[in-house]
């Protein structure tokens, strides 16, 4: 065991930081939700979704796109609000607490729910102030040195810490594509959410920043519920426990990954995963 | 699969394809092409060489015809300072030191350069080439130090400003006495001081520490450089706080619907309304309902502030406009508030827009005349304002006011007026630049 793993350790078990994927066995719904609509104006994207999402599992979306996957998948933190046309229905239970509720505070759920976006948003700063921003605002960190813990914590986490422990302080929009989408990553778990949503994480990476990612999101799943949409059958069977298929606003077909990519019961989930249409 | 096979045999759509020379007419067309890109690079350089040597005519027109108000010709004069005209009481008080009659020094020592002028009228036109501002230079130093009293002491004071005219030539000799301001014997005398070398060209700094005169060798842009500081102080602090946060509101904390659709065709309009028109509110509300002061650079800097807003508004919300949705995005989902996603991520990024905006308003207000006619700016202001409530006016009115002048020499004043003002504008312009770099990030 090397020294950076030790301060990985010690870390873990500090008091001030509790890991909240470990209260909740492996399998238990996280989200539990029920006839999810949403429109845009006159239009609606989701015609009624009954989804669960599982903890310390990773749920993978899928479905051609302008199905509405992503669009589920933002009303998980609620990102839909900075949308002013968008109005989203039904029932959204995180663990048993609907947050489409109105008294639920945004920022408080976006602190348990993080989130991953299609193309590295680094904020133009530092590495550091990038990954300790969310720590900041939020007030986590009780000190400079708990702070640098934290941002150490993190990188490690997302696989980055080796790569620019000697360059914190360089923007992080330096990095290649894959190595800012990791600092994304590991901006997001430095608040140590519940839940991390990811929109089409990988899309805008070449094959190899793909596969640190992949293994990445492998790995998190001991600690965090990770919900991912993908446009990428394979990366889907790879990296997800569970898929759902969705298809023009409709949940097709869910259940675990394993049995839609071999014996999916639904004809057009057939027709998508073998490449037929989409 | 399908989509394939229409594409792969036109002919099985039932159409016959005419067989074209398609390189032919590419050539043939890109020859066309090449010569309107050809022709448009030229109306580009014709147009720019076209401005280059417009803007070159005009510096060297405001140079050449500036550069020799930054020197005055001054005469050496060994005056005496008699305790009896200055302080007949002998107790020194300042009061008897600043009302003396140190004009008849200055006369008395001018005179016995040229002993054989005992004429009146010859008399008066010889005193006439020293500038009353001669009396003020002994004056101060007698202030000063009074211990000066009783003594002989060398000065340097202006000669007036014909006289300084015809030293630098613009005044010709050439030219029919009548109708010349320097007569055929002063300018005999001033020959005799210039053999006698007491005649020195000497650095105007009168010109930049001094207010406006009714003299042009006394007159200075300091009192309008002051006003006009002041006057930008007051619309900076005005204009700009208020147009960024304006902007931020309308751009990510308004809803978007018909009354702020109202607001923003109004402010895009308040851009094109002509200044006067600021100038004639300020009258009205400043002045006359709330009883500020007139003059005053406060005031002027309140109506500029008006003028500016809408230009900084408009480029404010442009510079937040472009700050990338993602960015907005992922502090959002860090779970930053609304205001924490503006004032940490948004507002610094779309800072060197707003700063751009900012210094063209400025720059605009600094140049702006037409309001402050209405709020009395437009105005003979001979004291330097020491604060914004004080009666002020601003670079441009005095260079108006200059250029309106009859005394030649106020002709190479205005120039020089025109120079300083234009250092300001690149300075500030520069400033622009250095603050945009400064603040520039790559996302």
């Amino acid at each position: 065991m090397d020294m950076t793993n030790v301060a990985t350790e010690m870390t873990d078990a500090a008091p001030h930081l509790p890991s909240h994927g470990h209260s909740q066995a492996a399998g238990e719904p996280k989200f539990v939700t029920r006839g999810v609509t949403v429109h845009y104006g006159e239009k609606q994207a989701l015609f009624g979704i009954d989804l669960d999402i599982n903890t310390n599992e990773v749920t993978a979306l899928i479905g051609p796109s302008g199905c509405g996957k992503s669009t589920y998948l933002r009303c998980l933190n609620r990102m839909n609000d900075t949308i002013p046309i968008c109005r989203v229905g039904g029932s959204i239970e995180l663990d048993g607490e609907n947050i489409l509720a109105k008294e639920v505070d945004v920022v408080h759920l976006r602190a348990r729910v993080g989130m991953v976006f299609q193309k590295p948003n680094p904020f133009p700063k530092s590495i550091y102030e990038n990954v300790c921003y969310g720590p900041r605002i939020h007030g986590i960190a009780s000190g400079k040195d708990d702070l640098d813990e934290i941002v150490e914590r993190s990188l490690e986490r997302a696989g980055l810490w080796k790569e620019v422990k000697d360059r914190l302080m360089e923007p992080g929009t330096g990095l290649s594509g894959g190595q800012q989408q990791r600092l994304c990553i590991a901006r997001a778990i430095a608040v140590d959410p519940e839940v991390i949503l990811m929109d089409e994480p990988c899309s805008a990476l070449d094959p190899i920043a793909t596969a640190k990612i992949e293994e990445l999101i492998d790995e998190l799943r001991e600690n965090y519920t990770i919900v991912i949409v993908t446009h990428s059958m394979q990366q889907a069977a790879r990296v997800s426990q569970r898929t759902a298929f969705f298809h023009l606003g409709d949940l097709i077909e869910h259940g675990d990954t394993d049995q839609i990519f071999t014996k999916p019961k639904n004809e057009k989930t057939q027709d998508y995963i073998t490449g037929r249409f989409g | 699969m399908s989509e394939v096979v229409q594409v792969g045999t036109p002919s099985a759509a039932g159409r016959p394809v005419a067989v074209r020379d398609t390189k032919a007419l590419v050539a043939k067309s890109l020859k066309r092409r090449y010569a309107a890109e050809r022709r448009f690079r030229l109306y580009g350089v014709a147009a720019i060489a076209f401005a280059g040597f417009c803007v070159a005519v005009l510096f060297v027109t405001i140079f050449s015809n500036g550069y020799t108000a930054f020197w005055q010709t001054n005469i050496r004069l060994d005056v005496t300072l008699y305790p009896q005209d200055i302080d007949p009481q002998g107790d020194r008080s300042p009061k008897a030191l600043s009302t003396a009659n140190y004009q008849k020094l200055i006369k008395q020592a001018f005179g016995d350069l040229f002993p054989d002028v005992q004429n009146r009228r010859e008399k008066r036109k010889l005193f006439d080439m020293i500038s009353p501002g001669a009396t003020f230079v002994i004056r101060d130093m007698v202030l000063k130090d009074p211990g000066l009293i009783g003594k002989r002491v060398q000065i340097s004071v202006p000669l007036s400003d014909d006289i300084d005219q015809f030293a630098k030539g613009f005044i010709k000799a050439e030219t029919p006495e009548s109708e010349r301001r320097v007569k055929d014997a002063q300018i005999d005398w001033f020959q005799r001081l210039k053999d006698r070398d007491l005649v020195v060209t000497e650095f105007n700094s009168t010109f930049f520490t001094a207010g406006d005169s009714r003299e042009p060798e006394l007159a200075g842009i300091l009192g309008a450089i002051m006003g006009s500081v002041f006057t930008m102080i007051v619309t900076l602090a005005i204009s700009f706080p208020l147009a960024v946060g304006a902007s931020i509101y309308l751009e990510e904390f308004a809803p978007k619907n018909k009354w702020t659709q109202l607001i923003e065709v109004n402010i895009n309009n308040l851009a094109a309304v002509p200044s006067i028109v600021f100038g004639l509110l300020g009258l009205a509300v400043f002045l006359n309902f709330f009883n500020l002061p007139r003059s005053a650079p406060l005031v002027g800097g309140m109506v500029l502030a008006l003028m500016t807003l809408p230009t900084i508004i408009i480029a404010a919300r442009a510079a937040l406009k472009a700050v990338p949705p993602s960015i907005r995005e992922a502090a959002l989902g860090m779970g930053a508030s609304p205001v924490q996603v503006v004032f940490h991520h948004v507002l610094p990024l779309s800072m060197p827009g707003i700063l751009t905006g900012t210094i063209i308003g400025m720059a605009q207000a600094l140049g702006e005349t037409a309001p402050l006619l209405m709020i009395g700016m437009v105005a003979f202001i001979v004291d330097i304002p020491g604060s914004p409530v004080d009666p002020a006016t601003v670079m441009p009115v005095q260079i108006y006011l200059w250029s309106d002048s009859p005394e030649r020499a106020f002709v190479e004043r205005t120039s020089a007026a025109i120079m300083v003002l234009l250092c300001f504008l690149i300075v500030m312009n520069a400033l622009a630049v250095v603050l945009r770099k400064k603040f520039e990030r790559r996302w």
